[in-house]
């Protein structure tokens, strides 16, 4: 039997504002255990949350971007449960009025396919902290600094069919909010996290699955191999005659499979109810317009300009457009140069392959676009030839102090442009070297490749190329 | 030579200011009637004599240079042990809290302090505000200092016992569905619970949210005002705090009752009430109509279902207030226990007591999946209709009184026994923590058996002026509010 699988994601994503949720604490990754709390955020008696205005903003950026339904009057609920990593034995979250409702996110996956994934809802809550459990004896340590670190979570609709189109979405998502500039999106830091919703049926079936839930995973690869292990896990049981339950599994990752963590029977009951430390918070409709308007081009947006306005490849586009500080030095250096190509060209060739063998990430690019636009001019305008930029660009890829005009001059790599002594090389090459002349005059017109080499090189790789080839092809087929 | 225990808070601010006596001189009275009372009246649970003294003799200074101008300054308060002082332990009455000191102020303290208020010590009341007795308090019951085989009342009997004992010039209690207002009716004394929000709640050990508010016991109406003016208003650490301009409550209590309409709720004179209160708050009605005043008779006549409405938000709220007290992070932590679960167990069993053991496990059974909304929810859309019932009789009438309680303070053991007929004493009162209302009690008499009377004063949200001109012009009037306990301490 061909067997279809039904996917939906809840996706955690950690805002990026200064302070945190409920209180004026850093929200700083890192940091000595406990040294980014206060009364409020470590759940000391009495105290009370004020919602940071900051938070509300960012959140509502993130709803508008994935084109959500905005809900004016938001409230907040608490969700009760014991664990030692919550101080106040509730988390604040947002369950009966969330934010955002009724959204959708297009993509195209890896394999070129188009894709629209259906919001459900996004909603506002706090992050817990962390147990630090000790290496030696039965101790755990609590460590509050995540505490109240402000958290959005994505729920979509059961719309995806394969661990590609997941991957795809969640692509998507890091990226908007990439440029939203609303979170670091750093899943190794935990700042994105997902749980997958799984269920699989007879292909053809409109009927779902019984689904289970794996919880926080917090890498694409993870991801991809939870899904297609669970699926299969599925299936295997279904093929043999058994059932799914509906369950909470852990997916764990070194062993490449996921376990049973509860089933639906034992559900925790959160007694979710109405948080009343914090009033209803209206949003004005000013502001959200204002916010609409404010909102940056996103890289699906950004990639339909490049491919329309500069002529560039979707594929190239793509790879543009993927990260923030790409397009943005893209944008920067085309908007001082003026050729779209040309620099696509270096950062996709040169500068793709600088990144990965230093192992630079896009965040760390120090490239500066003056200099970089400069140096697209002058390879455009065949100020240094090909061979010679490439060094060039080295240079410019490896500090930001660099001016691409005064190194040229000072090396003396301007293109060499005079006839007369590329000539004078090509001949001193053909004097030096009768025997490979011979060769070439007996059809073995390989070894012209030498002639150029050998003349470029006595003119320290300098020459205009074009020239070269000219010259020495009218010398060659001209002695005797 | 004055008689400085029996003086009010402002007479003594005033007699501070004009250097008839000094604060340090004030505070030693004051700890030494401590001292010789409290052994029987068992009001204070931690004393700061220490602290106090140094502070009279600090902000002493600071009002003889002119620095200190409020009316209240050099004046010791009291203060309900579930108002975090930092550095000064605070217990909620509990054995959950162990010896913890709060390394914060609550902002009332804050404003106390800034006004050069003394803050003496922390007041016995019912474990976490749970109780209308005292009696559940993890340090003993607290007596009443009219008969004291008589209850304080609560939850901040500390509060109202030690004012009417002359052992606290005043006090701060809090008010989650008649705390305030019922001990101070049992206790002679006149206690305020303002509107929802006037009051900044940050630093007050929740009970219940969404009810809770702080609010002064004191002597008299002014005293009340005097210290309402220096703890209102706004604060940006607790979003339900109103962000309004409080006008000045001590000196708009001289103006008229003349034509002021009021309400009497038929309801509240009617089966279960005690005849000497009916016949005591009548008479106090009867002398404000005298004074000019409308007095008419009105109908609450969703009366019956507000001891439910209240049980079920306050004890749900508490469910999830009180589950930090965990055995994590402070307080005290069950003695042996095996793993996670048993941590939690063992400590919020040897924590709490039986009333709050029982409150917690009604809270989180109203907010359990399949009884929410059978409960919570319905207590929710209530809480609203009685909301828009009041404000329909505000529409016709300034101010509703009618008792505090429906009878005066009960016998030692007598409410642990019939806990039903203890909630039900809250009937009057909660009604103005459930629409957010201003509430005021001030003695009005006493029973045959020598036990205080108190009548209640209820007004529109926000409209304390009324409520506060009512009682005020009410004790020009009379002098009960002036009548202290008489005899010697058993």
């Amino acid at each position: 039997m061909k067997w279809e699988t039904i996917i939906g994601l809840e996706v955690h994503v950690e805002l990026a504002t200064k302070s945190k949720i409920f209180c004026g604490c850093s929200t700083e990754f890192g940091g000595a255990p406990n040294t980014h709390c206060c009364p409020v955020c470590s759940g000391m008696p009495g105290t009370l949350p004020v919602l940071n205005k900051k938070v509300l903003e960012y959140a509502l950026m993130a709803g508008i971007a994935l084109g959500c339904r905005i809900n004016r009057y938001n409230k907040f609920d608490r969700k009760n449960y014991f664990y030692p990593d919550l101080p106040k034995a509730y988390q604040i979250s947002q369950l009966y009025l969330p934010f955002a409702v009724d959204g959708r996110v297009e993509y195209t996956t890896r394999s070129g396919e188009k894709k629209v994934v259906r919001i459900r809802e996004i909603h506002m809550e706090e992050d817990a902290g962390k147990l630090i459990h000790s290496s030696y004896g039965d101790y755990s340590y609590p460590d509050f600094n995540r505490c109240g670190v402000p958290l959005i979570e994505i729920v979509s609709e059961p719309d995806m069919r394969s661990a590609e189109e997941a991957v795809g979405y969640l692509m998507w998502l890091k990226s908007t909010f990439e440029y939203l500039g609303i979170s670091d999106v750093k899943m190794e830091q935990g700042s994105m996290r997902a749980d997958i919703n799984l269920s699989v049926r007879p292909a053809g079936s409109d009927k779902l699955g019984v689904r289970t839930e794996m919880k926080n995973l917090n890498s694409f690869k993870s991801i991809k191999r939870a899904i297609i292990d669970e699926s299969q896990r599925q299936i295997e049981l279904l093929e043999a005659g058994g059932t799914v339950i509906q369950e909470t599994r852990k997916w764990d990752d070194n062993k490449g499979k996921s376990f049973s963590m509860r089933t639906k029977e034992n559900a925790q009951d959160y007694r979710y109810f109405p948080e009343p430390d914090i009033p209803p918070v209206l949003i004005d409709d000013e502001w959200l317009k204002s916010l609409a308007r404010s909102l940056p081009e996103l890289a699906h947006e950004k990639r339909e300009r490049y491919i329309r306005d500069y002529g560039l490849t979707e594929y190239d586009a793509a790879l543009l457009t993927e990260k923030k500080q790409l397009a943005e030095l893209f944008e920067r250096t085309v908007a001082l140069c003026n050729d779209p190509k040309e620099t696509a060209i270096w950062m996709l060739g040169d500068m793709m392959y600088l990144m990965n063998r230093d192992s630079v990430a896009a965040e760390e690019l120090n490239i500066d676009p003056y200099q970089f636009a400069d140096f697209v001019k002058a390879v455009r305008n065949g100020i240094i030839n090909r061979t010679v930029a490439k060094s060039v660009f080295e240079k410019i890829f490896a500090s930001h102090d660099f001016n691409v005009e005064k190194y040229i001059e000072d090396n003396n790599l301007k293109q060499i442009d005079d006839a007369g002594r590329i000539r004078e090389a090509a001949l001193q090459v053909i004097t030096e070297n009768p025997k490979t002349v011979e060769q070439y005059k007996s059809g073995k017109t390989k070894v012209f490749a030498f002639f150029i080499g050998q003349t470029m090189k006595k003119l320290h790789g300098k020459a205009n190329p074009a020239l070269v080839n000219e010259i020495v092809t009218e010398l060659l087929n001209n002695s005797d | 030579m004055y008689d400085i225990l029996n003086m009010t808070a402002l007479q003594l601010g005033s007699a501070i200011k004009k250097g008839e006596i000094s604060s340090p001189e004030v505070v030693g009275m004051l700890f030494d009637a401590i001292e010789a009372k409290d052994k029987i009246i068992n009001a204070y649970i931690t004393l700061n004599r220490e602290a106090a003294t140094a502070r009279a003799q600090e902000v002493q200074k600071k009002i003889n240079s002119g620095e200190l101008t409020s009316p209240l300054a050099g004046v010791p308060v009291a203060v309900k042990d579930n108002i975090c002082t930092k550095g000064l332990k605070t217990s909620c009455a509990s054995k959950i809290l162990g010896d913890f000191t709060p390394p914060y102020n609550a902002t009332v303290i804050e404003r106390l302090e800034a006004a050069g208020v003394v803050i003496a010590g922390k007041l016995n009341m019912d474990e976490f505000a749970m109780g209308s007795t005292n009696e559940t308090s993890y340090y003993g019951p607290v007596k009443n200092p009219w008969n004291t085989s008589r209850v304080s009342g609560g939850s901040s009997g500390g509060a109202a016992a030690a004012v009417a004992a002359r052992e606290a010039v005043c006090a701060l209690g809090s008010d989650t569905g008649g705390s305030i207002r019922q001990p101070a009716s049992y206790c002679g004394v006149t206690g305020f619970k303002p509107t929802y929000g006037t009051v900044s709640r940050y630093g007050l050990i929740a009970y219940a949210s969404s009810l809770d508010q702080i609010g002064p016991v004191a002597r008299d109406v002014a005293d009340c005002a005097a210290i309402l003016n220096i703890i209102c208003g706004h604060d940006s650490a607790d979003s339900t705090s109103l962000d309004i301009t409080h006008p000045d409550y001590l000196a708009s209590l001289g103006g008229e009752v003349k034509g002021m309409k009021i309400g009497l709720p038929r309801e509240c004179f009617e089966a279960g009430l005690d005849d000497d209160v009916a016949e005591r708050v009548k008479a106090a009605a009867e002398a404000l109509h005298s004074a000019g005043a409308v007095v008419d008779e009105v109908s609450l006549p969703f009366l019956d279902y507000m001891v439910p409405t209240y049980y079920i938000i306050a004890c749900a709220e508490a469910s999830s207030n009180l589950s930090r007290f965990d055995g994590v992070k402070y307080g005290i932590r069950g003695r042996n226990y095996d793993g996670l679960t048993d941590l939690y167990n063992t400590t919020r069993s040897e924590g709490f007591g039986d009333e709050v053991k029982k409150r917690i496990l009604l809270g989180t059974f109203v907010l359990s999946s399949g009884y929410y909304d059978a409960y919570y929810r319905k207590a929710l859309q209530v809480k609203a209709i009685i909301k828009n019932h009041f404000d329909a009789i505000f529409e016709k009438y300034d101010l509703i009184i009618c008792p505090t309680s429906p009878r005066t303070a009960p016998r030692l053991g007598e409410s642990l026994s019939d806990p039903l007929k203890m909630y039900l004493s809250d009937i009057f009162t909660a009604s103005a923590n459930i629409a957010g209302l201003p509430g005021l009690s001030v003695p009005c008499g006493f029973d045959r058996e020598g036990l205080p009377v108190g009548m209640q004063i209820i007004g529109q949200r926000l409209d304390e002026v009324k409520v506060l001109r009512a009682g005020y012009a009410y004790q020009q009037l009379t002098s009960y509010h002036k009548t202290a306990p008489g005899g010697e301490l058993k």
